[in-house]
């Protein structure tokens, strides 16, 4: 007689036109099992998942939940069969509070009683040590509140599978360390947990079991004790990949950029900066870290020549020349000057590369003014864009392929690709690798090391503390608009980074 | 208080009345995250479906023609009429997802036409003005309430003196409130006009959400030009009559800030700055001034709104978005 698993995949296949995105996927997990499943971008694991939480169909291949087949065609069904899934981007409304957002949809009997869900909502927080006041609306809440959210909205569906899509990676060490003491008391409480995750060493702290796909196919499933971190990579690749990043130390840095008691508002007139200043030098690569929404994109943009600077000074110094004062100056001016920003937004596209365009028309958009007379020359985009194919393995049937349709990976290669070909001397890029999986990943970090080598000044925003740590000279670390600190990448901790992060200096709440 | 203000929040109250279905009908569509820029056209098409049945039926019964039948008549007609006509923006909208801006000021244009024809048709086969009974006329525009209510000094007509849709309307807001404020299948309406991919997610069907809440609102919507037909024009088809209305009751959505509470006193003072230049003429202002006055005020409402930014009077987020679940 066969175990009964919780969950079990056999033989699902899945097309998406003429890309296969999952092949064949044979793949079991047990109840009080925490899950990792590790896989490059576009490896398929969120198609895997959306298939079980019934946003996709399977074309081939059975579902079965507690040993019974199923047959998963809506995201009702999923509850039905006591599958909840988290998504990396919440699904939740704004203008609603927690409560109404986790009773959204249920067919409950009676009229909405909203005393009686708070009541119910509470209970489940306390059970499993969550902290969320039920009547607080969605927009006055952090990202760690709103993931928590979406957690008790599962759990008050009654799921006994739980589907986190990269749960951390918006997450502080401190906010992550509590998701997955949730996450524990849930395995406790004989759940099933699926964590989807780039992160290696968060698969070692807190799965069981980790299960490795790779261009749509299951590599392998192995236990977390029995395996490492380069054994793991090597399934995922398929090959050795050198996991360092070679820093080296920072040769004869000259003061690049120079910024002082920059303060820039939004347009309802709330600082978003307030007093920052830093000297971004040459030669050095320079970490921005902060809870999300601290002032990052503000910052670059800012110096970007994109906002409106209420005050404060930002002087640049090229090499051989005579420094000068960018605010107030043009961003097409300081783009010519050599501060390059490669941004990539939320939602990668925004800002930055024009979705219905190819390759060789997005590389275009920084050279259009550069042709002959009133017509503009395409050979050199061509060019480069083959060169940019080439060099940082972007998968697209051509360079005039729009890259709307490239996967994320992708889109955000051709865009710091092209960045970097401009050879500024002021590289600024925020989450160049948000979504990249692992290699993808270290030939970006390769790519802002081999600047630094030249004498640029990168300017690196990024989310994993791991990699800032490892990649950066420097990390300045915002809190609110306001430097928190500025510490050395080479003797700090996360921990300590972390608690610049949430509290201005790092003194309060220790 | 004199007879003249009395009279003039008498009239703002029965000019508002037409706004009322108008724009309530559209804040139920609009909260489905569906922006009908058809109500024009809906209210034209209500207008002459809802003279159309009244005038058939008092043509068909002659003497014995009751009130209540004619009106409900022409309340189910004009309702009908703005069902059909949202059907099709949905179908082309919801299903076939087709650009919402493009596809309401089409209905508007076909509305209108709709109407027009209808109208101008039954006028040629009457040969003459499109009318119907003294007594049915009565029916449609005279005061509901009894008597004794009616006669209370100050607050018998301010209150109680009203046609019977003035009342339809007042508890059709009431029960659109409470819809919204206490109902799940409220909740999940107004989650679907927020974020279609986020209800879809709760299992709420983004696509029967959406067709019903505009076909109801469309069906509300065109009873507004049936009211406005019925009473403000005395049961005669007059071809530029309604003309506007639905426009104004557009903006009046915004202008309530899409709550459908906001439309009983709302409909009121819009309805009350229509007939401004007849109530209170100044001889130095131009009738235009006084009837553009209307979307000034919604222009304000729209700067003060905006520059508040409260997140509860933003507008349902997904206005104006199709859905489509496998986008990416």
């Amino acid at each position: 007689m066969e175990k009964k698993h919780a969950i079990e995949f056999r033989g699902i296949t899945k097309r998406f036109g003429n890309v296969v995105a999952n092949e064949d996927v044979n793949l079991y997990l047990d109840k009080g099992v925490i899950m990792s499943l590790l896989g490059e971008n576009g490896s398929g694991k969120t198609t895997l998942m959306n298939m079980l939480s019934g946003i996709y169909f399977p074309d081939e291949g059975q579902i079965l939940v507690d040993g019974k087949p199923v047959t998963i065609a809506s995201p009702k069904d999923a509850f039905d069969n006591k599958i909840g899934m988290i998504h990396q981007h919440f699904k939740l409304i704004d203008v609603f509070t927690a409560a109404e957002n986790i009773i959204l949809g249920l067919k409950e009997k009676g009229t909405l009683d909203k005393k009686e869900i708070s009541k119910r909502v509470k209970a489940i927080s306390e059970k499993y040590g969550f902290d969320l006041d039920p009547d607080k609306k969605i927009y006055e809440m952090s990202v760690s509140e709103k993931q928590t959210v979406e957690i008790i909205k599962v759990l008050y569906r009654g799921a006994d599978v739980l589907i986190l899509d990269e749960p951390t990676a918006v997450l502080t060490p401190q906010e992550t360390h509590k998701l997955f003491k949730v996450l524990r008391a849930m395995r406790e409480d004989g759940k099933s947990v699926i964590i989807i995750t780039h992160k290696l060493n968060e698969v070692m702290e807190i799965s069981d079991v980790v299960a490795v796909l790779r261009k749509g196919r299951h590599i392998a499933t192995v236990k977390t004790e029995e395996t490492d971190e380069i054994q793991l990579t090597e399934m995922m690749v398929g090959r050795k990949v050198e996991l360092n990043i070679g820093r080296t130390e920072p040769v004869n840095p000259v003061p690049r950029l120079t910024v002082a008691g920059l303060t820039v508002r939004n347009s309802e007139g709330i600082n978003k900066l307030e007093d920052v200043g830093f000297i971004a030098y040459g030669g050095e690569i320079l970490g921005i870290a902060g809870i999300a929404g601290s002032g990052q994109k503000e910052l670059l943009e800012a110096v970007a020549g994109l906002r409106h600077i209420s005050s404060g000074s930002i002087i640049y110094s090229p090499e051989g020349r005579n420094p000068e004062e960018l605010v107030g100056k043009s961003p097409m001016e300081i783009k010519d000057a050599g501060v390059a920003l490669a941004f990539v937004p939320e939602d990668r596209l925004g800002m930055g590369l024009v979705g219905g365009m190819g390759m060789t028309e997005n590389m275009m958009l920084r050279s259009w003014n550069k042709g002959k007379g009133i017509f503009i020359d395409r050979k050199a985009p061509e060019e480069l864009a083959e060169k940019v194919l080439d060099h940082l393995e972007v998968v697209t049937p051509s360079v005039d392929y729009p890259v709307r349709k490239l996967s994320g990976g992708n889109v955000q290669k051709v865009l710091v690709g092209r960045e970097i070909a401009s050879a500024p001397s002021v590289l600024m890029s925020a989450y160049a690798v948000r979504g990249l999986d692992i290699n993808t990943s270290y030939i970006i970090y390769d790519l802002m090391s081999e600047q630094k080598k030249k004498g640029v000044a990168v300017i690196f925003v990024g989310e994993d503390l791991d990699v800032l740590l490892e990649l950066c000279d420097k990390i300045l670390v915002l809190c609110g608009g306001k430097v928190s600190g500025v510490v050395d990448a080479r003797t700090t901790s996360k921990e300590e980074i972390g608690l610049l992060m949430t509290s201005l200096g790092g003194k309060e709440k220790k | 208080m004199s007879i003249s203000v009395i009279g003039l929040i008498k009239a703002a109250v029965l000019n508002g009345t037409p706004l009322l279905f108008g724009t309530s009908g559209e804040i139920l569509t609009e909260k489905s995250g569906n922006l009908n820029l058809g109500v024009e056209g809906l209210m034209f098409m209500g207008g002459a479906f809802g003279l159309l049945g009244a005038f058939s039926y008092g043509q068909i019964a002659g003497e014995n023609a009751v009130g209540s039948v004619a009106i409900a008549i022409a309340f189910l007609m004009a309702f009908l009429a703005g069902v059909a006509g949202s059907l099709i923006f949905s179908f082309l909208t919801i299903t076939l997802r087709a650009n919402q801006n493009v596809t309401g000021l089409a209905l508007t244009i076909f509305g209108t036409g709709v109407g027009q024809f209808v109208g101008e048709l039954m006028r040629l086969k009457v040969g003459g003005n499109v009318t119907i009974s003294n007594a049915l006329k009565d029916a449609f525009a005279n005061g509901v309430l009894p008597m004794a209510l009616q006669k209370i000094p100050l607050v018998g007509p301010i209150l109680f003196s009203y046609n019977v849709f003035v009342y339809i309307g007042l508890v059709m807001v009431l029960a659109m409130t409470y819809f919204f404020r206490r109902t799940r299948t409220g909740l999940a309406l107004k989650a679907v006009g927020e974020s279609p991919a986020t209800a879809d997610a709760a299992g709420i069907s983004v696509t029967k959400y959406r067709y019903l809440a505009t076909v109801i609102g469309g069906g509300i919507s065109a009873v507004g030009g049936m009211v406005y037909t019925m009473t403000i024009a005395g049961s005669v088809w007059n071809h530029s009559g309604l003309a506007g209305e639905g426009w104004v009751a557009v903006a009046l959505v915004i202008f309530c800030l899409w709550k459908p509470i906001n439309s009983l006193w709302g409909s009121v003072l819009f309805g009350g700055l229509l007939i401004l230049y007849l109530r209170l003429p100044l001889s130095f202002i131009p009738t235009q001034i006084y009837k553009v006055v209307p979307y000034i005020v919604t222009a304000l409402v729209l700067i003060i709104v905006s520059m508040r930014q409260r997140k509860e009077d933003q507008p349902p987020a997904a206005l104006g978005v199709n859905y489509f679940r496998e986008e990416r």
